[in-house]
């Protein structure tokens, strides 16, 4: 079967640990990805020392664009916000494993945009986030 | 019996050829995205380019001769590929996008005021649908829709009422780029006439995939790609009516598309030449004019009547598969298009396993996005069908699909 598709992604993509919604939150952000129509929300809860004691995801999305939600999810709890400032594009594939093209690359880093547009508490979420 | 001779066909075609890994051919089955190219396409351009290449009009050499020759015999293919009545009605332009785009522009612009009412439908790609909105914040239009029924069809009943507005344009899709449809092009002319609106016709799927005559529809504008119906990238047609053409203002200024320029001033050159400004796209005109003696000599009733066949066929498959739903109407009534979903897998991971079976579908909105947003889903795979392709591709298709549904069920 296609390499995209390890068993990591499809099992994160079927059982997700960290989907859901927080509320009340100290960080909410959404975006879409308007090439596909997916569309991912990000909640944390943050501590008095910036650390994130609470991260949880939800919306829709294909098995790469919500695996990697997860995945990255699981890597900032307990991560203080200026280490998630510093997260890349390269962290992401690291964390999935696969190489991927142009437009998969954007559904895998839709989360990860979403996450730093509310860590640094901007207005829209820019591809060069992610860049 | 067959209808067409698809294994002769597919060997006209290097790309139908290839395999995606080794092992693995490619099914090619997004055709509604952009054709593939017959060798005889890639022969004459190469050919244009190898031995006749110049700038053409007013050069006096040979080369420039011959390039004037062939661009203008392209023009002549054009006009007998819709029954035009005169090669002055065609104008070279990119693509379906920029010749509606050149309406807008040109026609509208000088023939539209505020209040006026343009008709438009909820089938349309983005290309009829962007430039009047642009055009309607501009001039302070007022855009009505023909709805989409359920089963995809256009709703002819409310069509009529929207008639009663006086509209002064109609402008609508021969074909769904995603369901397929298509509408009834003479029927929808003819009652806009009726109601005094200019009509026009987004032929990008229809052009390559029925017999379209613009005499008989009696269209006013008919604009169409090259790069779907197996020509190359970069070329497109605006078909307008003589009369109409005239009338309209220059659309970009530059050479070619003036007849005397002072400082201060410029005389617009005679139709078609008027909206053809700077270098046009000239080798590209020439493989449009070869796709279009290809695709004449196999026959667009033929080609019409096999995809026919092939998507009525895909059709009864995918509706075997549990959890997969066709958006669209039943075959009769629509080209050979299925946009579907499956199960709630997500229509890029669907076509991303299908890939790897090297089966190439698109998935996505389709750059029709209002009409997805009335059927309720971000997103569709869509299959299409062409004259290279094959029953025995679509059974791989349903495979595919099962095996997709293994993966994420």
């Amino acid at each position: 079967m296609d390499d995209l598709y390890r068993e990591l992604i499809i099992d994160r993509y079927k059982n997700p640990i960290y989907r859901g919604e927080l509320d009340p939150n100290d960080i909410t952000f959404e975006d879409d990805n308007p090439l596909c129509g997916d569309h991912i929300r990000i909640d944390l809860r943050v501590d008095e020392n910036d650390i994130v004691t609470e991260a949880l995801f939800s919306g829709q999305g294909c098995a790469i664009s919500l695996a990697s939600a997860d995945l990255l999810l699981e890597t900032v709890q307990g991560k203080h916000l200026d280490d998630i400032k510093v997260l890349s594009k390269e962290n992401i594939l690291e964390m999935l494993g696969i190489d991927l093209g142009p437009v998969r690359l954007k559904c895998a880093l839709l989360s990860l945009k979403v996450l730093k547009a509310g860590v640094y508490g901007l207005g829209e979420a820019s591809d060069d986030l992610v860049e | 019996m067959n209808i067409i001779d698809t294994e002769k066909i597919r060997l006209d075609f290097p790309t139908i050829a290839r395999e995606i890994k080794p092992g693995i051919p490619l099914i090619y089955l997004d055709s509604t995205a952009t054709s593939q190219k017959p060798s005889v396409v890639l022969d004459a351009m190469d050919v244009y380019y190898q031995q006749s290449n110049a700038n053409i009009h007013r050069g006096i050499h040979t080369l420039a001769e011959e390039s004037t020759a062939a661009y203008e015999e392209a023009r002549h293919k054009v006009k007998r590929f819709i029954h035009a009545p005169s090669p002055k009605s065609i104008v070279f332009n990119r693509n379906t996008t920029e010749a509606i785009n050149m309406v807008a522009h040109t026609w509208g612009r000088s023939n539209l005021k505020k209040g006026d009412v343009v008709i438009l439908t909820e089938m349309e790609h983005h290309s009829n649908l962007v430039p009047w909105q642009i055009l309607g914040a501009e001039l302070d239009l007022r855009l009505e829709f023909i709805p989409v029924t359920e089963d995809g069809m256009l709703d002819l009943v409310e069509y009529h009422s929207l008639l009663e507005l006086e509209p002064r344009l109609v402008a609508f899709s021969h074909m769904s780029n995603v369901l397929g449809t298509i509408n009834p092009a003479k029927d929808i002319i003819e009652s806009a006439h009726d109601a005094g609106a200019v009509t026009l016709v987004d032929g990008a799927q229809s052009v390559p995939h029925l017999p379209v005559n613009v005499s008989d529809l009696d269209a006013d504008f008919l604009a169409f790609s090259g790069h779907k119906m197996c020509g190359p990238t970069g070329i497109g047609v605006l078909y307008g009516k003589t009369e109409l053409l005239e009338s309209m203002p220059p659309f970009l200024g530059g050479g070619d598309m003036i007849k005397r320029v002072e400082l201060r001033s410029f005389v617009p050159n005679s139709i078609p030449h008027k909206f053809e400004a700077g270098t046009p796209a000239i080798a590209e005109a020439i493989g449009l004019g070869a796709a279009m003696d290809y695709l004449d000599g196999i026959g667009m009733e033929a080609i019409a009547a096999n995809e026919h066949e092939i998507i009525s066929y895909s059709m009864k498959r995918l509706e075997e598969i549990p959890g997969l739903r066709i958006f669209g109407p039943r075959p009769q009534y629509k080209g050979s298009v299925a946009s579907f979903t499956l199960d709630d897998i997500h229509p890029h991971d669907v076509a991303q396993v299908l890939d790897s079976f090297g089966i190439a579908v698109r998935a996505g909105h389709h750059c029709a996005m209002p009409l997805h947003e009335k059927f309720n889903i971000p997103a569709t795979t869509r299959a299409s069908f062409y004259l290279y392709n094959t029953q025995a591709e679509a059974d791989r298709l349903v495979d595919g699909l099962y095996h997709v549904k293994d993966l994420f069920g």
